[in-house]
């Protein structure tokens, strides 16, 4: 049986995806690696198109390609990442790295690859071409999802809380006058009254 | 009735949300380096909280948000007692911060907000709420870990907390995806009430459940998935540990009964074998490597690992008597470490710790009243009668037996007197040795009455049990959906 034109686009972005997805991993360069990182995200993109999700589709291309991506490419590029150094020990794990990944293929084979998995997810309604899912979405969110939708709000919230917490502080090393604090000196703060030990070679000659 | 008069459940986490925003602004204008002001206005709210939740509670379990939020008496209870563990942490860290400049008002705020995340996974009963709740109170941790930006331990310890947590997200995201794709919803008695009902495929659903179970390991620190629990415990200034150590266990048991037992005990079977393993591996490692420590901290991380396997061994019993003895063993826990994390604070002064074992040498002669108080706190932590430490370890080792677990209860009181060694180490060197140091210890009154007060209470505990063991269950029997 031909599959298919639904079914065919489908392997295809599945098949960029997981190609992109293993060279981000294994890719030298760090710029490749994000490059890759984008490749990924759009056929991801691709296959939400295909389930009728074009907003979060879009969603995805606008803010982790359009921005994140974009902020996390200047991170890298500014960066002098030594690679060399960060691959030290990658081939002594990589048997017991590998062969779990191999354990774990072969248990999600068995268990999403049997015929009772692969129905359960078989009916996914078709929508007539009027049907809007930026308004379906819009609408759960303020309804029937108000509450977690604040909550998400809430974790933004303290996302930024913490940046500034973390990353806000005054240099050290800055020089400028602080006109207050040089009009309350007092002759204690800037002056030293040592008292010296008299030399005691003049004192044993006296 | 108004749309709002609707919500009144959830007024307690609407007035802490408002509240925490209002002090992050307030907080610009406190300019004196203690923060008194946010201070008291933290401690206010917090009162406050608790007064409305006492008073918007409800005889019946109230469903709010489209069944996302719950109310019941197990919330309620679970909830006063985060209050009073964050009031807690907050007076036991107040000077200590302060002499190390972190007394600010973003560690305030971030604490609140830390809370916030708790009482969302105490009410949660959605798999959404339940994962935003517990992203919220992480993401507040990790940012506090990593308060201490001139340390290299704090920040490594921050680090580790930060990708660890992330994976463990992951994992429970991807077992909660599993089982959304087996069940079609994501609502704890929906998913119950699918089960029950027959999915064809149970593969699929034992495989989420495997990722939830292994996600919910890694975030109380079960062994094998309790490798970030002694470096950040260690690691973060003593404050922050204590922070982490306390209240989040409250939440985290919620957790485990929102999604084992009400959204998946028809799979209890699968659960409690696998609840087995992780129980009496955690008190195996925790008990054993605690032994090889020098650092009172990671001490104490590693005895929090053993305690969580014990409250495993309460939730795997199951039955009311199962789910209130983990209830009240997590409350005395509680107690427990912020005690024992308190006293590490006490004794700290500035460019000291007081985190090593050696610090503890001959403290009855620098001040009896101390050491006794410790004495207390470590017996209870071994289990020693007549402490609050012995009924909550016996009351879940009776629900351990009472379900038929004859070998892992036996197992776990070889455990404990393992355990027992190393904190009755403490109190040998408290009492025995001679001090390395005469630095007279500078006790704020606020936390030495502290201190006095929460070692008397564990003892109080200890003698008179019955009023909290009744309330844990009451709240458990009203709270639960039990089958």
């Amino acid at each position: 049986m031909l599959m298919s034109f639904d079914t065919f686009v489908f392997y295809m972005f599945a098949a960029i995806t997981v190609f992109a997805s293993l060279r981000v991993i294994t890719a030298r360069n760090p710029v490749h690696a994000a490059l890759f990182l984008v490749l990924a995200f759009c056929s991801a993109a691709g296959i939400w198109i295909l389930l009728e999700a074009e907003f979060l589709a879009i969603t995805l291309v606008l803010v982790y390609v359009g921005a994140v991506m974009v902020l996390f490419l200047f991170v890298v590029m500014m960066l002098d990442i030594n690679l060399e150094q960060l691959r030290i020990g990658f081939w002594r794990w990589f048997p017991f790295g590998a062969a779990l990944a191999v354990i774990m293929v072969f248990q999600m084979v068995w268990v999403l690859g049997n015929r009772q998995t692969a129905e359960t997810g078989a009916q996914v309604i078709k929508h007539a071409a009027n049907y809007s899912n930026t308004k379906e979405l819009g609408r759960l969110i303020y309804t029937d999802y108000v509450y977690p939708f604040e909550l998400a709000a809430v974790l933004l919230l303290v996302a930024i809380v913490a940046a500034i917490a973390l990353t806000l502080r005054r240099r050290k090393d800055a020089k400028s006058q602080e006109p207050n604090k040089q009009v309350l000196v007092k002759k204690a703060d800037r002056l030293r009254i040592v008292s010296i030990a008299g030399d005691s070679k003049v004192d044993s000659a006296q | 009735m108004s749309y709002l008069s609707t919500l009144s459940s959830a007024y307690a986490e609407i007035f802490l949300l408002v509240m925490a925003s209002s002090i992050l602004i307030v907080d610009l204008f406190v300019t004196n380096p203690g923060k008194t002001l946010t201070y008291v206005l933290v401690q206010l709210t917090l009162l406050s909280c608790a007064l409305i939740t006492v008073m918007t509670h409800e005889p019946i379990v109230v469903h709010l948000f489209n069944n996302m939020f719950v109310d019941d008496l197990m919330s309620d209870v679970l909830k006063l007692f985060s209050y009073l563990a964050i009031s807690m942490v907050l007076v036991y860290s107040r000077s200590y911060l302060m002499l190390r400049g972190l007394f600010t008002g973003e560690f305030m705020v971030l604490t609140l907000f830390a809370l916030l995340g708790m009482m969302v996974m105490i009410s949660a009963t959605h798999f959404l709420t339940l994962y935003i709740g517990l992203e919220l109170l992480s993401l507040s941790l990790y940012a506090m870990v990593a308060l201490q930006r001139d340390s290299a331990t704090a920040t490594e310890a921050a680090m580790k907390y930060f990708i660890l947590g992330a994976l463990a997200s992951g994992l429970l995201l991807y077992g909660m995806s599993m089982l959304y794709g087996a069940t079609g919803t994501l609502e704890v008695a929906a998913i119950s009430d699918a089960i029950m009902h027959g999915v064809d495929n149970k593969a699929l659903l034992v495989f989420g459940l495997v990722f939830v179970v292994a996600g919910l390991a890694f975030k109380i620190g079960a062994v094998p998935f309790h490798m970030w629990v002694p470096d950040v415990y260690h690691g973060a200034p003593t404050a922050i540990t204590m922070l982490i150590g306390s209240a989040p266990k409250l939440a985290a048991f919620a957790f485990i009964m929102r999604i084992l037992v009400d959204g998946l005990q028809p799979l209890v079977m699968h659960w409690s074998g696998m609840l087995a393993i992780l129980a009496v591996l955690s008190m195996a490692v925790g008990n054993i490597t605690a032994i090889a420590q020098t650092n009172l901290k990671r001490m104490l991380a590693y005895s929090t690992i053993a305690h969580m396997g014990f409250l495993l061994l309460g939730v795997l019993s199951g039955g009311i008597d199962g789910y209130s003895s983990a209830m009240f063993y997590v409350v005395i826990y509680v107690l427990m470490s912020l005690g024992g994390f308190g006293m590490i604070m006490l004794l700290s002064r500035e460019g000291f710790e007081a985190d090593k074992l050696d610090d503890f040498k001959g403290l009855n002669q620098r001040s009896p009243w101390l050491a006794f108080m410790m004495l207390i706190l470590m017996f209870s932590m071994a289990g020693v009668p007549p402490t609050a430490g012995f009924y909550a370890k016996l009351s879940v080792l009776q629900a351990v037996v009472g379900a038929g677990h004859i070998p892992l209860a036996v197992m776990a009181v070889m455990f404990s007197l393992i355990g027992a060694f190393y904190y009755l180490r403490i109190v040998k060197l408290m009492y025995f040795d001679a001090p390395e140091s005469h630095v007279p210890i500078a006790i704020q009154p606020d936390s030495g009455l502290l201190i006095s007060i929460n070692g008397l209470a564990v003892l109080a505990l200890g003698i008179m049990p019955g009023t909290l063991i009744t309330v844990c269950a009451v709240a458990v029997q009203k709270s639960l959906m039990l089958h």
